[in-house]
């Protein structure tokens, strides 16, 4: 579904990705892990068409990105949050819900001002669609208030209900669980798994190695901008590289 | 429309407020709104004094000159303002913050050179086109245009702004008016959502742009004399005055700042040359007690509390649940 060919960026002299190749196959969960400043967010911010690769390509669902609006992608049906969560602060949880579908919806300012029965067709999708989102992340008793306000635990959930109301067909996280207790994230991860039931394709970047057991299908893992392994968890788990990039060698150790 | 301003004047009348007065608020109150739809999408654009002036001269010259009645002069200007928004928005916007507002003094100041010298620049070019001296005169630089007709009715402006409202309040409900929200906040995460910033930004720019034109058609048809100096940085920074004022939690509250703004010096004309100075002290008091400007239910509260708090001097067993 999700092919990356290649991938390289610099910023200036430094060589933040350099080669990387990567799949997201159809309904499958893959994980991105590796230790802080690998690369992961950067990687994460060219697949959603942020910035731009100095080199490689990517396809998505048989199409070609190169240098495509952000705004683009999402339409094309990548979706994703962000490690620092980035929600609508003044809005309610319900319209962040419901600008997030703006691409789903196409009645005009003008449909609006005459209340056009097209207009008022796609306001009740969009809300209902909104509302059916909220339950399923237990988020209905907090529709009403401010996003900005919400404990931090419901802050996480929304994020991923916004994303998912794009209505895409890959879902990037970027650290879903931060800050959560191991409950909250043994519950996101079952949720993570029914999003692969309906036909999602997830691409999880984490630290968490609880979850990424629990939910992944394949592993890459990422260190100063290179893949040095993949595999299933339990291959990664064991492959002396992944251990030395995150314990370090006995070199070093011993240095 | 005359059964209901009659009275209102009648009321308006001794605090100071004519009818031409109250012509002034409601054209200010036009370009309140144009200030305000650029800020509502996170623009800090000062450009609307500069649209201003392209709807003023253009409505001007198409009732003077080729003697449109008021409506299609007003549409002319509003159209003259909305194509010539194109070409500065689309490079200016891809700046933020302090750096537009830069932009678009430097294109207000533009326009303003622009109509100083137009009749030289079009002599000029019509010489060397001809091959022989022409003489070119129509919008008379710094002398600027007189003897325009006053068209403009108070009901006009009262049924432009009724009209205005109802779209605003549409506005808000549309996508389009959600994406502009979503761009306020957050215009990465905005363009993560599916909607196509810089087209949103863009048309938001001419939405106001138009505006502007269209309170500038009106002010020519009641002034009869325009300047280019009318139009300048003073202009801009006024306008922008009318958001701080109001505030911009609602599109009442540019309307409001405009109005307020407006009246105040004629209100209070017994304070003769220290006006100005209350203008000054009244948005200055503003600022730092009502952040969130006039039109802002959340900032007076805040206020309210802050007062009962200062006048129970200690502190008080309050419940602390708010």
């Amino acid at each position: 579904m999700l092919e990356l060919n290649g991938i390289s960026q610099s910023f200036g002299g430094l060589k933040a990705l350099s080669d990387v190749t990567l799949s997201v196959p159809e309904q499958r969960i893959v994980g991105l892990i590796g230790p802080n400043g690998a690369g992961k967010t950067t990687l994460i911010n060219i697949i959603s068409g942020l910035s731009h690769p100095t080199s490689g390509s990517i396809t998505f669902a048989g199409e070609h990105l190169h240098r495509t609006a952000p705004h683009h992608i999402t339409r094309l049906g990548i979706a994703r949050t962000y490690q620092n969560i980035r929600l609508f602060g003044d809005m309610t949880a319900l319209q962040n819900l419901i600008i997030a579908q703006h691409a789903r919806g196409h009645a005009s300012l003008l449909d609006a001002v005459v209340f056009a029965p097209r207009y008022r067709r796609e306001e009740r999708d969009l809300y209902q669609h909104a509302e059916m989102l909220l339950e399923r992340f237990g988020l209905s008793g907090v529709a009403q208030i401010a996003a900005g306000n919400l404990p931090y635990g419901d802050q996480r959930r929304l994020e991923i209900a916004r994303a998912l109301a794009t209505r895409p067909k890959l879902l990037l996280l970027d650290e879903p669980t931060a800050g959560m207790n191991p409950a909250e994230t043994r519950a996101l991860g079952e949720q993570i798994l029914r999003l692969r039931e309906d036909g999602i394709a997830i691409l999880v970047i984490e630290h968490d190695m609880s979850l990424i057991h629990q939910v992944c299908d394949e592993v890459y893992v990422l260190n100063f901008g290179q893949i040095i392994s993949h595999g299933t968890p339990n291959e990664i788990k064991a492959d002396p590289a992944v251990i030395e990039a995150y314990l370090g060698s006995d070199d070093d150790a011993s240095a | 429309m005359d059964a209901v301003l009659t009275p209102l004047l009648d009321i308006l009348r001794p605090i100071g407020i004519t009818e031409p007065v109250l012509q002034f608020m409601l054209v200010n109150a036009i370009l309140g709104v144009s200030i305000y739809l650029t800020l509502h999408a996170g623009m800090f654009s000062l450009a609307s004094a500069g649209f201003m002036a392209i709807g003023a001269y253009v409505g001007a010259l198409l009732t003077q000159q080729s003697d449109w009645p008021l409506w299609a002069a007003l549409l002319g200007g509003m159209a003259a303002a909305g194509v010539i928004a194109v070409p500065i928005g689309l490079p200016t916007l891809r700046l933020r913050d302090i750096y537009l507002a830069i932009a678009t003094i430097g294109f207000g100041e533009v326009v303003r050179v622009l109509i100083l010298n137009f009749d030289d620049i079009a002599a000029s070019v019509l010489t060397t086109l001809q091959g022989e001296r022409v003489r070119f005169r129509l919008i008379e630089g710094a002398r600027g245009i007189k003897g325009i007709p006053t068209l403009t009715e108070t009901w006009h402006l009262i049924l432009f702004l009724i009209v205005l409202g109802y779209l605003l309040t549409r506005l808000h409900r549309s996508r389009f008016g959600r994406a502009m929200a979503a761009i306020r906040q957050d215009e990465t995460v905005a363009a993560n959502m599916g909607i196509n910033v810089v087209y949103v930004k863009n048309m938001v720019f001419i939405l106001s742009a138009v505006l502007a034109g269209a309170a500038g058609v009106f002010s020519a048809h009641l002034t009869r004399i325009i300047t280019p100096a009318a139009f300048g940085f003073d202009k801009a920074v006024d306008i922008l005055a009318f958001a701080v004022l109001g505030g911009t939690s609602t599109w009442i509250g540019p309307i409001v700042g405009a109005m307020v703004l407006t009246a105040m010096p004629e209100v209070l004309r017994f304070l003769k040359e220290f006006r100005g100075v209350f203008n000054g002290l009244v948005l200055l008091v503003v600022i730092v007690y009502l952040p969130g400007g006039l039109v802002n239910p959340a900032g007076w509260s805040r206020l309210w509390q802050r007062l009962g708090r200062a006048q129970t001097a200690s502190p008080s067993p309050s419940t602390g649940v708010d």
